[in-house]
């Protein structure tokens, strides 16, 4: 019997069907998001932890051999006494950072979002979260941001981590909220995994909303619409107000709530927006649609009685192709352009 | 050492201590009619030197900063530290009846939220070691000095974790910390050396970059020297002490059962395998 594969082996390249320019230009590790029309920050969590670091000795930082890609060099190079290179080995890096909260630091460990997911997992339950020690993990590529393919692609890391009590779960859209977030998860006594946009990450909400602040724990609505309401997580909050203003022009009305805390969800602003008028209800995450923000919503709105008209943005449950950033987001339905044609085919 | 070990009987000797110590575990067997009591009476000779010879503590404070951490990453083994956390006046020795009982702070397998002394919670083999290293790492970072040891089982030599652990810790240059491997040759499915062998063993630690000692588990004079040497090694490097131990010991018609991960003991033998160590009691 002849497994099952997940590509035919015999695909061939046809010349014709791409030219030289046309596509997408690289399936490099790092891309940087199609945020065109925002200005950007440069590392802003490595400079937010530097800032909390210098007026508290608690925090420490470790990486697996991914500083440079984690902004995690901002804090090494500012405070080399207080970094630790652990190498290319996620499982006793965060083993360590077990050890080093039980000694009374806060330490932030860093990789990328596959890693910790996938091969750290035991050590986070058994020796993190079960223990509830205040130890953030902080990585980078969440969702699909690269092109690289599925071994660096971590699509599930949300499902992963959504199951394990005692952590808190952090899926920020910008440069604010991950610069904001940094020192509310050190406040937060307890562990925390938050998905990083890392390099020069685009400063969109407060284009949208001026008043925005980044709160652990809550959802915030960034614009009111009364045709639909989209609950968005991550990047994904950015392209739903991208896709609301260009759905504006064709006189549909589109409401934002940005969800940057997947766990504990605020289940009393969800609920509470998602029950007013007759409003289409999408979740939009950059994560399969299995178990993130989008089930995480439907189980809230469903036990609590309230049954909108509901629809799910995220990414499809396969392990996706390599290629150029656009060309994957729009052909997995996650580009603003595709955001904005699912919603009219909805309404 | 400057051991602090407040206890209720403070001159008995460290073959005494260890005989008390799998007293103590066979009891807490004969309350559940099981536990893992081979492991507790093979490794109770490693635990009396440890806890009354060569860690620092304060028995009324089992939290107090300047303390030796002891991490136990074989959960299963908490029999066996629990009785040494009674025998150390750290727990009370009624709570012995409450092994493994709705409730206990004493659970079957180790756990730091339950009870006073346990310092990680083990069980999913092959995470001790590297929370050492974080614990290692945080003492020197806070100019602490005490030690970070780390008992461990050969079965926890098959992790990989294990020995990203120990590269780390050598290239820490983490003096500060001691593993104690309790090689008993026993794992779940039959013999360590035979399911997954990691011989040779001394040398692959020592590759790792580690002070390298290995003895008779089971003989106090050479722990002792193992233990004192370990502590007082002048080289920034991390130590491991492997121990031979044989499961079982001191009970004889036990040792000499087909051994298994899991020592089956019938009901009417704990009272008999009591009777077995009161017939042998060190002074």
């Amino acid at each position: 019997m002849t497994a099952k594969r997940n590509y035919d082996p015999h695909r061939k390249w046809e010349p014709r069907s791409l030219k030289p320019g046309e596509g997408g230009k690289t399936s490099a590790m790092i891309a940087s998001l199609a945020a065109e029309g925002y200005d950007t920050v440069s590392a802003p969590f490595g400079h937010a932890l530097v800032e909390q670091a210098r007026s508290n000795d608690r925090i420490v930082g470790l990486t697996a051999d991914l500083a440079k890609y984690t902004d995690l060099h901002v804090f090494a190079e500012a405070l080399p006494e207080r970094f630790y290179q652990m190498g290319m080995a996620e499982q006793v890096m965060i083993s360590a950072a077990a050890g080093m909260a039980r000694e009374g630091f806060i330490p932030f460990a860093t990789t990328y979002a596959v890693f910790a997911s996938r091969r750290a997992y035991d050590f986070i339950a058994m020796a993190i979260a079960e223990e509830n020690l205040p130890v953030k993990i902080v990585c980078a590529l969440p969702g699909l941001t690269t092109g690289y393919g599925p071994s660096h692609q971590a699509t599930e890391d949300l499902a992963i981590f959504r199951g394990l009590p005692n952590l808190t779960i952090v899926d920020p859209c910008d440069a604010i909220d991950v610069t904001e977030a940094v020192p509310a998860i050190i406040a937060h006594d307890g562990p925390v995994y938050m998905r990083l946009l890392r390099g020069k990450v685009p400063s969109v909400i407060r284009k949208h909303c001026p008043d925005y602040k980044f709160e652990l724990g809550k959802a915030k609505l960034l614009r009111d619409g009364k045709d639909a309401l989209v609950i968005a997580s991550g990047f994904m909050t950015m392209r739903a107000l991208d896709a609301a203003v260009e759905l504006e022009k064709d006189g549909v009305s589109v409401a934002v709530l940005h969800c940057p805390t997947i766990k504990p969800l605020d289940a009393g602003t969800i609920l509470a927006e998602a029950g007013k008028g007759n409003r289409l209800v999408v979740t939009a995450e950059n994560h399969t649609r299995v178990g993130g923000l989008g089930e995480a919503v439907a189980s809230t709105l469903l036990t609590n009685g309230v049954t909108p008209a509901f629809r799910m943005i995220g990414l499809p449950d396969q392990f996706l192709d390599a290629g150029a950033l656009p060309t994957l987001h729009d052909r997995y339905g996650i580009s603003t352009a595709a955001m904005i044609s699912q919603i009219r085919g909805w309404l | 050492m400057s051991g602090t070990t407040a206890t209720h009987l403070p001159n008995m000797s460290l073959p005494r201590r260890a005989w008390e110590i799998r007293r103590k575990a066979v009891r807490m067997g004969e309350v559940q009619g099981q536990g893992y009591v081979g492991q507790a009476l093979g490794v109770a000779d490693v635990l009396a030197v440890s806890y009354f010879h060569a860690l620092n503590y304060r028995a009324e404070d089992p939290e107090w900063e300047g303390r030796d951490r002891f991490l136990l990453s074989i959960g299963h083994y908490a029999i066996a530290l629990y009785s040494a956390l009674i025998e150390a006046g750290i727990l009370p020795e009624q709570e012995l009846e409450t092994y493994g009982a709705d409730d206990s702070r004493l659970p079957m397998s180790g756990m730091a939220a339950y009870t006073p002394g346990m310092e990680i919670t083990g069980g999913s083999l092959g995470q001790g070691l590297g929370i050492a290293v974080g614990m290692a790492l945080g003492l020197k970072a806070k100019k602490n000095p005490a030690f970070v040891y780390n008992l461990m089982s050969d079965g926890e030599l098959g992790e990989g974790s294990t020995w990203e652990a120990a590269m780390s810790a050598a290239h820490h240059k983490l003096s500060n910390l001691i593993c104690v491997v309790d090689f008993n040759d026993q794992q779940a499915d039959g013999k360590s050396t035979q399911m997954l062998s990691a011989e040779p063993l001394c040398d692959k630690w020592a590759a790792f970059g580690w002070h390298t000692q290995r003895v008779d588990g089971n003989d106090i004079d050479a722990l002792v020297a193992a233990f004192d040497a370990a502590r007082n090694l002048d080289e920034a490097k991390p130590r491991v002490i492997i121990c031979d131990t044989l499961m079982c010991k001191g009970v004889p018609f036990l040792e000499a059962r087909e051994i298994t991960h899991f020592v089956r003991v019938e009901a009417d033998e704990w009272q008999e395998a009591l009777a077995v160590l009161d017939a042998n009691r060190p002074a």
